[in-house]
């Protein structure tokens, strides 16, 4: 196993207002390694529609932490991992199908999960019902 | 903050987005355009997102959601001056199949 050459870690209450906070933090941490300016949009995308699945379709606006944490490995690989105690996801198939959404007010895209597999290398979803959702997302930096 | 800025000329509505788009607030974006559209009834709503530097698929959700209301009141809906990092989160979506998108941020079109 290969270590880590720095990783951060944050958890934070799953308030909609923490979602620029996560991304932001995230952002600033890798730009340690100098990612390119499309790089570090590209992160701060993923990070921001894990973060918004969280506290939307995991704690379902109710209380409960976001686990944040990341790590960079000497040849510039990233690894994301954002986790939470939420209700889980019953088909993750399905979840990630762009534009299927459980929201009905109209306003929710349904591309989240569409977007961290686009901005990221590597995406995993490991979901048990009623005991949260972990998302694994990898990127190796130019 | 996220905030906005209206002109209303010859019927034209232009929104000016300022700020990051998130679902955190998206929402209080949503209210607003939509306060002002049901509010002034334009004929053409154009949403200038020059000034929005972060967007995810919260955005998304919003201009879809802006779009079918300016539909519903019998309005054209364009997309104007996306900067570069929204701009692929537009493409990656197709919202250029759906409706205009004019003027990249690095050629001043408008």
């Amino acid at each position: 196993m290969r270590h880590a050459k720095n990783q951060m870690k944050l958890y934070l209450p799953s308030l909609s207002i923490n979602e620029g906070l996560a991304r932001n933090a995230v952002a600033m941490f890798i730009a340690q390694i100098n990612p390119t300016i499309e790089e570090i949009s590209d992160i701060k995308c993923a990070v921001s529609e894990a973060v918004t699945n969280s506290i939307v379709h995991g704690y379902k606006y109710s209380q409960g932490i976001v686990y944040i944490g990341v790590k960079y490995f000497s040849d510039r690989t990233i690894v994301i991992e954002i986790k939470d105690k939420g209700c889980g996801i019953e088909n993750i198939e399905q979840a990630m199908t762009p534009l299927f959404t459980t929201d009905t007010s109209g306003e929710r895209s349904g591309m989240g999960f569409a977007v961290m597999q686009t901005f990221m290398d590597k995406l995993d979803v490991i979901s048990k019902i009623g005991s949260g959702v972990r998302v694994v997302m990898t990127k190796k930096l130019k | 903050m996220e905030k906005i800025k209206c002109i209303f000329e010859n019927k034209v509505l232009t929104v000016r987005i300022i700020g990051d788009i998130d679902h955190h607030s998206a929402r209080g974006v949503r209210e607003k355009i939509d306060y002002i559209i049901f509010d002034k009834k334009p004929i053409l709503v154009l949403l200038d997102l020059s000034a929005v530097e972060f967007m995810d698929s919260s955005g998304l959700g919003l201009i879809l959601g802006r779009y079918t209301i300016s539909k519903d009141i019998g309005a054209d809906f364009k997309i104007i001056r996306p900067s570069s990092n929204v701009k692929r989160i537009l493409d990656l979506a197709g919202i250029d199949r759906l409706m205009k998108i004019e003027g990249d941020d690095n050629n001043e079109a408008c």
